[in-house]
């Protein structure tokens, strides 16, 4: 690795290398960064140092939705005023801030961590659909989400758990898909037209 | 004359790899370039005019620049999207594995005609088909036979005599068949019934009629399934990953994991 043969005191080469292996981040980067923070006061190095451990020593899984939280459970699954009829299943917890953007899911989440993928030998094994199939065990969830990625892999994470979900007589949703809002019909790809054509709506 | 600094191309989408925050490499089999990988820039963002045509298991013409160390993806038309094969788990997995294989078994740069050909061909079937078991292990024949590595199904590697109707032995790394006589002077070997040889026979002949009348045994559909799953395995020197999920789903398939219960835990 380039850090190796940077000629710099050693707890500055060591910083360098730290930065650069983060995702995104090369050699000339974590050098740029390790010296903004050898030249930044104190207190900013400290407050980062706690940021970064704050987020390995404080944070966990919750243990219903699989979220990742402070406090187990975790405020949506905690949450009265939410519909616990409904769960939204997302690949990531990133997916989680995606939707309530939106303002338009009031129920809950479940984090599956990752998607089925075959050719990189990703079973149902390696998901949290164990912990997904224990939630619905006594039968108070009518409906699930499936909100997985629109992608090859995302569908096929859906298939699998809807031939999983359907004998248990849960209503399972996907979400819609069609063209984005702002596009343009003309540059639109086969599959996504032709899908919102199924999906067209009277108005 | 300067070489040109965009190139068309037509190929068969076998897998993608995230790249950075939005980007992805994608992996296209393609007949003039054999293997051929690119970057797709922006293709995870929603409103990419990439994206779509991109998926694995499309069909697609592109336009690609030539780039500084990876070539870049400019523009993707959707040749055919196989529809009915993207909606099917089962079907969707298969296509899967022919992906991988092809994607294991071939080189970046060498001319790839006939094994894009194969690919195109059987995921056309395999979108139509309904006997994809049977349409798998051809596709495996024909890619080893293409790729040199047929496997000799008519006399013994070690003595040469034609092979009596008994039961005889499969060497992988003979890379054929050895008579009861020659077995241990092949290194390991897996017994093989008469049958099982038969079928593998006639799929090496490429003998469609007879192949359509098939009927196969669940016992000798696996053998022959193991059997050359064991020699792909012993060639690549790797295990063909998305075979774990296709025997997932058909164990879930004979015996669909009960209501509420996890889906078979196994080892």
């Amino acid at each position: 690795m380039a850090a190796d043969y940077v000629p710099a005191p050693e707890p500055v080469a060591r910083l360098i290398e730290a930065f650069n292996r983060l995702p995104g981040i090369g050699p000339k980067t974590a050098a740029r960064l390790t010296y903004h923070i050898l030249r930044a006061p104190a207190e900013e190095a400290r407050a980062l140092t706690e940021a970064v451990l704050a987020v390995k020593e404080r944070l966990r899984y919750c243990s219903l939705c699989q979220n990742i939280t402070e406090h187990d459970p975790c405020r949506f699954c905690q949450d009265p005023q939410r519909d616990s009829s409904a769960i939204c299943v997302v690949e990531e917890p990133l997916d989680v801030l995606a939707l309530e953007r939106t303002r338009g899911f009031k129920g809950l989440y479940h984090v599956l961590h990752g998607v089925i993928d075959p050719m990189d030998g990703i079973g149902p094994d390696e998901l949290k659909i164990r912990e997904l199939l224990a939630r619905l065990r006594d039968g108070r969830v009518k409906e699930v989400v499936l909100a997985t990625n629109p992608n090859l892999e995302g569908e096929a994470t859906a298939m699998y758990l809807h031939k999983l979900l359907a004998p248990l007589g849960v209503k399972v949703t996907r979400l819609a898909r069609g063209l984005p809002a702002g596009g343009d019909v003309e540059y639109a790809d086969e599959v996504t037209l032709a899908r919102a054509l199924e999906g067209r709506r009277e108005m | 004359m300067p070489a040109p600094r965009v190139y068309k191309a037509e190929g068969i989408v076998l897998k993608g790899r995230e790249l950075g925050e939005a980007d992805r490499i994608v992996t296209l089999l393609t007949p003039q370039y054999g293997k051929l990988r690119a970057v797709a820039k922006g293709v995870r963002k929603p409103r990419s005019r990439l994206a779509g045509n991109l998926e694995p298991l499309t069909h697609v013409a592109v336009l690609v620049a030539h780039g500084q160390s990876l070539d870049i993806i400019s523009q993707a038309q959707t040749l055919e999207a196989f529809r009915p094969l993207r909606e099917d788990l089962w079907r969707l997995s298969c296509g899967l594995y022919l992906a991988e294989l092809v994607e294991r078994f071939t080189v970046e740069g060498a001319e790839g005609h006939p094994v894009y050909q194969l690919l195109l061909e059987t995921l056309t079937r395999l979108a139509l088909a309904t006997r994809e078991e049977l349409l798998l292990r051809s596709f495996e024949i024909e890619l080893l036979d293409h790729l040199g590595f047929r496997p000799e199904l008519g006399q013994c590697i070690a003595c040469r005599r034609a092979l009596e109707p008994v039961e005889n032995f499969f060497s992988p790394g003979g890379g054929g068949m050895a008579c009861p006589g020659c077995r241990y002077k092949v290194g390991l070997t897996r017994p093989v019934t008469v049958e099982a040889l038969k079928v593998l026979r006639l799929l090496q002949r490429r003998d469609a009629t007879t192949l359509a009348r098939l009927r196969l045994r669940r016992a000798l559909a696996a053998e022959v399934e193991l059997l050359l799953r064991e020699y792909i395995a012993y060639i690549l020197e790797h295990d063909v990953q998305s075979t774990v999920f296709l025997d997932r789903l058909r164990r879930e398939a004979a015996a669909p994991p009960a209501g509420g219960r996890p889906a078979a835990p196994t080892g």
